[in-house]
């Protein structure tokens, strides 16, 4: 019995860990119950500007709605390009591990609330469950979907807590940054003195442990010929983002399979042609970064997906931006994607196509292509990721994105 | 059992000591009375923080001009970013010298409620500035003329792009074809006032947005109002006509919203999440909610409608400290004041209080968007954010206390009746003083509030 075929077994009996004893040993031994794949998400706050990141230039309807913003003339496919920003990303494109979805967004709609907006898109919901009834992330429930991982598994990587890792299911949250040095007695201590806290306890023991695991770790050297970008200039925050990707990519490379941050920096009201460098530019160094450090072995089992609260209205605002949209972008890459195309149903930017006569309509649910991702990447039950991962989802046809 | 006093300190406050035993009736009398820590400590308003911004402004013009004049340019911003921090450091030296600290646990609460950011470094002045002129004059005021001032400060207009927004057919929005931006219309209503749950659409968004042209920050001006800027007509916004000339009409409508049941819903609730608890009791946000519609939006009076509720004083503290309450906090109980840490070294000053309140989660003025800091205990109470405390409870207190105290003596200090006998048996086991001081610290008794 493969993998796969036991994994889709325990599904159908229901069963837990606790039932085959057997299995943890098994899973660690195959990397932690999900194979050998990995997945990446990167959740882009602010609401990233889909029709400017991926230019529906041959639109005839597309230069009307946005006189002031520069259109591209990186060529992807159909009728789309790539804004420069993204432009490092073009050799990854002709290998086809870049992709992208286009006019496609979470169930949530009309308030364009940030807030509300990413809570639903980390939660994984639709509009049947009341914002702020959510307790946990789809990304948690896909780990307890699956018996037998650690929470090795899974890491929130970066100094604020991620909602779409929170929940029942073990994971990690670390930031490299947190250099906790503690003798033996006072972790006995603080061990002690957590105890009958649950929140201190959890978080106390993970950091503990953690820390005493990454002390003396070599922190492997980056290979600083596939990160530069220089033409966009220097940025305070590379450092930063340097950091976290690596640390990702490290543990990535021993027993986690899953690893998740948020970017910020989307939310371009105006003067958009300067403000969307940045985070594109940094979302760029993420992912080229991801690649270098992974090697091509790891990469080649790796999936990224960005994907952001909602998109930007169609038509630039009066200050050379754009305002809080519906439908919108989702940018994805790695060695284990069959990349190289822009999916999803272009609706068209006729006025009487837009949404509210005013946002690119949605004509997908951003779950639906996390999901197919998630299924193809570790074998996923579709049941599975329509019933508990993303309850009352429907995954539609096999866009057939993993390799 | 934790007493009374005690956790006023710890909800209300910045912990212990208190210099008088804080009751619900003295805090509320203290709020009414004059504003010492003003005086002691003194900030920075529009007024001072303007001519900083406009000679940055102007040295940037001419350094864009003269390459030779960017060093005048550098130290311009170098004068804005020394007085932006200056400014900080005297607001938390408020917190270390304040009586009962709830005046300043309520600033900083009103503050986030308005939160701000410099757009650019030489805007670095203007958030404190509006804690200076819009917030704190009106605490304990009514919530209009707070939510009047806020909206109409530079740096409100500034952080949410009101001043590149124009009346479409305002005279200027024809001549040169620009129009409405949509942020700061959305946030007031979703954020400010209604609440996202509250029932308004887009149309009332786009209407705001038109009612709020004319509005804009000049970072050689200040507040200014373009007449030739604003959408000529009448905008309805939930319903209401709002005509006439000026900011008058935006005024009216600001006025309006703060009288709406849902701000007043929206408000109690939200002042009741951030002292009592994530989930606080429904009777507790009844009576804030009643209390503010009765007074007309009297904040004072809401306030008294929670510290008169018997929910507010529920002694399980299940609040999280932010980082800034517990960085706070510690140096209270470590003895420093206020004027000790305002001539605190640069350098000392961002290596023990902003760069690891940066670790645990928190850079000080630079929350992630609009909606400010977190309150969810679990938000902050992470491994990262725990480990990034703990850090700080080993190593700091060595640098600023010297000899260090007896752990249980300094038990008693930071938490009174608020350590409980897991604490205390672990402090008297500890391998050295250092170590059952941080114990102390990054205790749940501590960081719990």
């Amino acid at each position: 019995m493969d993998r796969r075929q036991l994994l889709r077994a325990m599904t159908w009996a229901g069963c837990s860990a606790a039932a085959y004893p057997w299995l943890t040993s098994v899973t660690m031994a195959q990397g932690a119950g999900l194979g050998e794949n990995r997945l990446i998400v990167v959740i882009l706050r602010g609401a990233m500007d889909g029709l400017d990141v991926v230019q529906p230039i041959g639109d005839r309807d597309f230069a009307a709605l946005r006189p002031g913003l520069p259109t591209s003339e990186i060529n992807l496919s159909g009728p789309f390009a790539l804004h420069p920003g993204l432009g490092g990303l073009q050799k990854m494109w002709q290998a086809g591990q870049l992709g992208f979805v286009h006019a496609t967004s979470t169930s949530y709609r009309d308030k364009r609330s940030h807030f509300d907006g990413q809570t639903l898109l980390e939660a994984g919901t639709g509009m049947d469950v009341p914002i702020g009834a959510q307790h946990d992330g789809w990304l948690n429930r896909m780990l307890q979907s699956v018996p037998g991982l650690t929470a090795e598994t899974a890491y929130a990587v970066g100094r604020e807590a991620l909602p779409l890792l929170a929940g029942k299911g073990a994971s990690r949250a670390w930031t490299p940054e947190v250099k906790l040095v503690l003798s033996q007695q006072s972790q006995t201590l603080l061990d002690h003195i957590y105890h009958d806290d649950d929140l201190f306890r959890e978080a106390g023991t993970e950091a503990m442990e953690l820390s005493q695991e990454l002390a003396g770790r070599v922190v492997r050297s980056a290979n600083e010929s596939t990160t530069g970008n220089s033409a966009m200039g220097e940025d305070k925050a590379w450092p930063d983002i340097d950091s976290l990707v690596d640390f990702a990519a490290g543990r990535l490379a021993g027993a986690t399979r899953i690893a998740a941050f948020s970017l910020a920096g989307w939310d371009t009201h105006r003067r958009q042609v300067a403000a969307i460098g940045r985070p594109l530019s940094r979302l760029q160094r993420i992912i080229l970064r991801m690649q270098s450090q992974l090697g091509p072995q790891t990469w080649g089992r790796t999936t990224l997906i960005a994907m952001t609260e909602f998109g930007r209205t169609a038509r630039q605002n009066g200050s050379g931006g754009t305002d809080h949209g519906t439908g919108g972008a989702m940018i994805l890459a790695g060695g284990a994607l069959r990349g190289g195309s822009v999916l999803g149903n272009w609706p068209g930017l006729a006025e009487a196509a837009l949404y509210d006569r005013r946002d690119l309509m949605p004509t997908s649910d951003v779950r639906a292509w996390a999901a197919w991702a998630m299924r193809g990447m570790f074998g996923l039950q579709r049941s599975v990721l329509e019933g508990a991962v993303f309850p009352g989802l429907d995954m539609g046809d096999d866009p057939k994105l993993i390799l | 059992m934790i007493d009374t006093p005690t956790l006023a300190a710890f909800r209300f406050g910045y912990g212990l000591p208190y210099a008088n035993s804080p009751s619900p009736k003295a805090m509320l009398a203290a709020l009414a009375g004059p504003d010492d820590m003003a005086v002691h400590h003194p900030t920075m308003g529009l007024v001072e923080a303007l001519p900083l911004m406009a000679r940055a402004f102007e040295a940037r013009k001419m350094a864009r001009k003269d390459k030779m004049l960017g060093d005048k340019y550098k130290s311009a911003i170098r004068a804005v970013t020394l007085a932006a921090e200056a400014d900080i450091r005297a607001q938390f030296a408020r917190a270390l010298d304040a009586q009962d600290g709830f005046r300043e646990r309520l600033v900083a609460f009103w503050a986030d409620h308005f939160t701000t950011k410099a757009r650019s470094a030489m805007e670095r002045g203007l958030p404190g500035a509006m804690i200076h002129d819009a917030i704190r004059p009106h605490i304990s005021g009514r919530f209009a003329d707070m939510l009047i001032a806020a909206t109409l400060h530079p740096a409100m207009l500034s952080f949410l792009d009101q001043s590149a927004s124009t009346g479409p057919n305002s005279p200027v929005g024809q001549r040169r074809k620009r129009g409405l931006n949509e942020n700061l219309a959305r946030e007031l209503l979703e954020l400010h006032s209604l609440g996202v749950g509250a029932n308004y659409s887009q149309t009332d968004v786009r209407q705001m947005a038109l009612l709020l042209t004319g509005l804009e920050s000049n970072p050689l001006k200040g507040f200014q109002f373009h007449a030739n800027r604003a959408e000529p007509g009448a905008e309805v916004v939930l319903g209401m006509p709002y005509g006439g000339e000026g900011i008058a009409p935006i005024k009216a409508a600001l006025t309006d919203l703060a009288q709406r049941p849902e701000t007043a819903a929206h408000i109690a609730n939200k002042l009741a999440v951030h002292f009592v608890a994530d989930q606080p009791n429904p009777e507790l946000v009844v009576a804030m909610t009643r209390a503010y519609l009765d007074s007309g939006g009297d904040l004072q009076k809401v306030y008294a409608a929670m510290l008169d509720h018997p929910a507010a004083w529920a002694p399980e503290r299940v609040k999280a400290r932010q980082p800034v309450e517990f960085v706070l906090a510690a140096l209270r109980a470590f003895g420093m004041t206020g004027p000790a840490l305002r001539r605190m070294g640069r350098g000392q000053f961002l290596r023990i209080v902003l760069r690891p309140m940066r670790l645990m989660g928190q850079e000080w003025q630079q929350p992630i968007g609009p909606n400010g800091w977190p309150e969810d205990a679990a938000a902050w109470i992470t491994p990262q954010g725990l480990g990034a405390r703990i850090t700080w409870a080993m190593e700091v207190p060595g640098r600023l206390m010297t000899p260090m105290p007896d752990p249980a003596g300094f038990a008693r200090t930071a938490l009174g009746t608020a350590a409980d006998e897991r604490l205390r048996w672990a402090v008297a086991r500890a391998e050295s003083k250092r170590e059952g001081v941080g114990l102390v610290l990054a205790s749940p008794a501590f960081n719990r509030r």
